[in-house]
């Protein structure tokens, strides 16, 4: 069963200052996912300041504008997909994920499976 | 379809349980037959009703599903045993026949196609383990509860729902019994089992035993699930009786389950000898008429010993080597009630320090209800009046008749019967069982 892990990151003050994980920890537990014959996709996403929203009005009109910019305290920063057999072991890899330390937080959704 | 009301032959999993033991309906007289055929399944459904469904939930890892065959397992039994008999292991009877229905389905269904191929590999797994609890006899099925337990009692899902669909599935109440258990509205509790299910399904939430790291973390919940089982047998939320004995001791039993399983728990002991504790009053807390009797009133020689003996061990052995949990400290205040040759000379200053510290651990308006009730036993009724006034503004307490009969009962001490009877009165407006609601009138009356 695959679930995608939502990894928000944590309170980042004025200044950007980044959680207390390292770049290590996060090569560490990628490379622990790899390993464990998980890991569907994932990708971490670039700074919040280059995101690009559109929207189509019933007219079929395009409006394209800058951000969204953070109203919440806690950014999507990345996400992973991984195939486990269930939510505990969803919620095992989402533990040791270093985006749900630091006042971050990881959000475990199943991926829905329209198939059989 | 094939084999619609037979429990199965050929499925392999049916081994000598195949079909009903003919010669035992055919002793009973034809009326007789009937009418102790639906009272063997009612009480077969309330008994193992349980256990069927945690044995299929397990082999088919569907909570939906296992409901379903659950209930059109019991439907072919109150159909055929009036008239065949019932069977000699009525249990393992409603599971093939409720296995075989699933079967049926997801051999229908190619959206549970899938499934079928995890159903297959379990079932033959099972199937080298079946014998010997054939054989054993007594135990006609395994007990697969514990798993379903914690499934129901687990952290994704929301704490309230937990409660909910253990009552559920593991208890067999009714959805307005349990939204009468936890004092909400039958449509919001009605919502609350479906997302919960619906939450079990979809995200996959496993039906096993947490292992021993994660237990510390799970136990809890595990074992506020059986409390509130106890609860809801102790004091039924609506009905004719008052007391729900079978629910009681269901609970009972699943404490002992769990104190058996973590016998290094203390809070599992604990629950087991708050459990014991109140019941062993079970039959002095009601009156001829079913009314209920209040602690003080009880005729405490009909208190069951034993039972009070037991529980006494176990408080010692859950306050013991470490710090107490809140079971631990509910049940030394039950300790120290059935220790107590009559209301004077029980220990109220110590209840009320118990009382002290379990309001640190569970702070909770139910709690400081019966703690100002103890205050009112040490100090007299207009303190603990004054102490009951001041959570007049709790929501939950709103729909919870013991605290209008507990301010009602020191009015009355007070001799200020004008609002001890509007006190009455308001309980009577939610109180859910006939007997209270009769106990309250008689109060009126007075």
């Amino acid at each position: 069963m695959k679930y995608m892990l939502l990894i928000h990151s944590g309170a980042v003050d004025e200044q950007g200052g980044a959680p207390q994980c390292t770049v290590e920890d996060w090569m560490a537990y990628d490379k622990a996912v790899r390993d464990a014959g998980i890991h569907v996709s994932g990708e971490s996403l670039a700074d919040l300041v280059t995101a690009t929203t559109v929207r189509v009005s019933p007219t079929g009109e395009r409006t394209v504008t800058d951000g969204p910019f953070a109203e919440t305290r806690e950014l999507l920063g990345g996400f992973l997909v991984i195939d486990v057999p269930d939510l505990d072991a969803a919620l095992d890899w989402a533990a040791r994920c270093p985006g749900s330390r630091d006042g971050g937080a990881v959000v475990v959704r199943p991926v829905a499976d329209f198939g059989a | 379809m094939a084999g619609e009301d037979v429990p199965p032959a050929g499925e392999g999993d049916s081994a000598g349980e195949g079909l009903p033991a003919a010669g035992e309906g055919a002793a009973l007289g034809e009326g007789a037959a009937a009418g102790e055929a639906v009272g063997a399944v009612e009480a077969v459904f309330r008994e193992e009703r349980g256990l069927l469904l945690a044995s299929l939930v397990r082999r088919f890892g569907d909570l939906d599903l296992a409901e379903e065959v659950t209930s059109e397992a019991i439907e072919a039994a109150l159909r055929h045993w009036p008239a065949e008999g019932v069977p000699a292991r009525p249990g393992a009877w409603l599971l093939t026949t409720a296995r075989r229905r699933a079967v049926d389905r997801l051999r229908r269904d190619r959206a549970y196609a899938a499934r079928l191929a995890v159903l297959r590999a379990d079932a033959e797994r099972e199937e080298t383990v079946a014998p010997a609890a054939d054989s054993a006899g007594a135990a006609e099925l395994p007990d697969e509860r514990l798993q379903l337990f914690f499934t129901c009692a687990h952290p994704a899902l929301a704490a309230e729902d937990r409660t909910a669909i253990t009552l559920r599935c593991l208890a067999g109440l009714t959805t307005p019994e349990v939204a009468r258990a936890f004092l909400v509205p039958t449509a919001t509790m009605a919502q609350r089992i479906v997302r919960a299910k619906r939450k079990i399904r979809e995200a996959r939430i496993p039906f096993r035993v947490p292992g021993p790291d994660e237990l510390p973390e799970r136990l809890p919940g595990v074992l506020q699930v059986v409390y509130s089982v106890f609860t809801e047998g102790y004091a039924a939320s609506s009905g004719p009786r008052l007391q729900r004995l079978d629910l009681a001791g269901e609970a009972i039993r699943l404490a002992r389950i769990l104190r058996r399983l973590l016998p290094a728990e203390r809070e599992a002991a604990g629950l087991l000898a708050l459990l014991l504790l109140v019941h062993a009053r079970r039959d002095a807390r009601t009156g001829p008429e079913g009314e209920p009797v209040l602690l003080e009133e009880q005729d405490r020689g009909r208190w069951d010993r034993a039972m009070i003996e037991e529980g006494r061990d176990l408080v010692v052995r859950a306050l013991t080597g470490g710090p107490a949990g809140p079971y631990g400290v509910q049940a030394a205040i039950a300790a120290l009630h059935d220790e107590a040759a009559d209301v004077e000379s029980t220990d109220w200053v110590q209840i009320v320090a118990l009382y002290d510290v379990l309001l640190t651990l569970t702070p909770s308006p139910v709690v400081a209800v019966n703690r100002a009730v103890a205050v009112a036993m040490r100090d007299g009724p207009g303190a603990g009046l004054a102490l009951l006034d001041a959570l007049s503004g709790e929501p939950r307490l709103r729909a919870y008749p013991p605290y209008a009969v507990a301010r009602g009962d020191l009015l009355t001490r007070l001799g200020r019967a004008g609002e001890a009877a509007a006190a009455y009165r308001s309980a009577l407006e939610s109180a859910g069982t006939e007997p209270e609601r009769a106990a309250l009138r008689r109060k009126l009356g007075e």
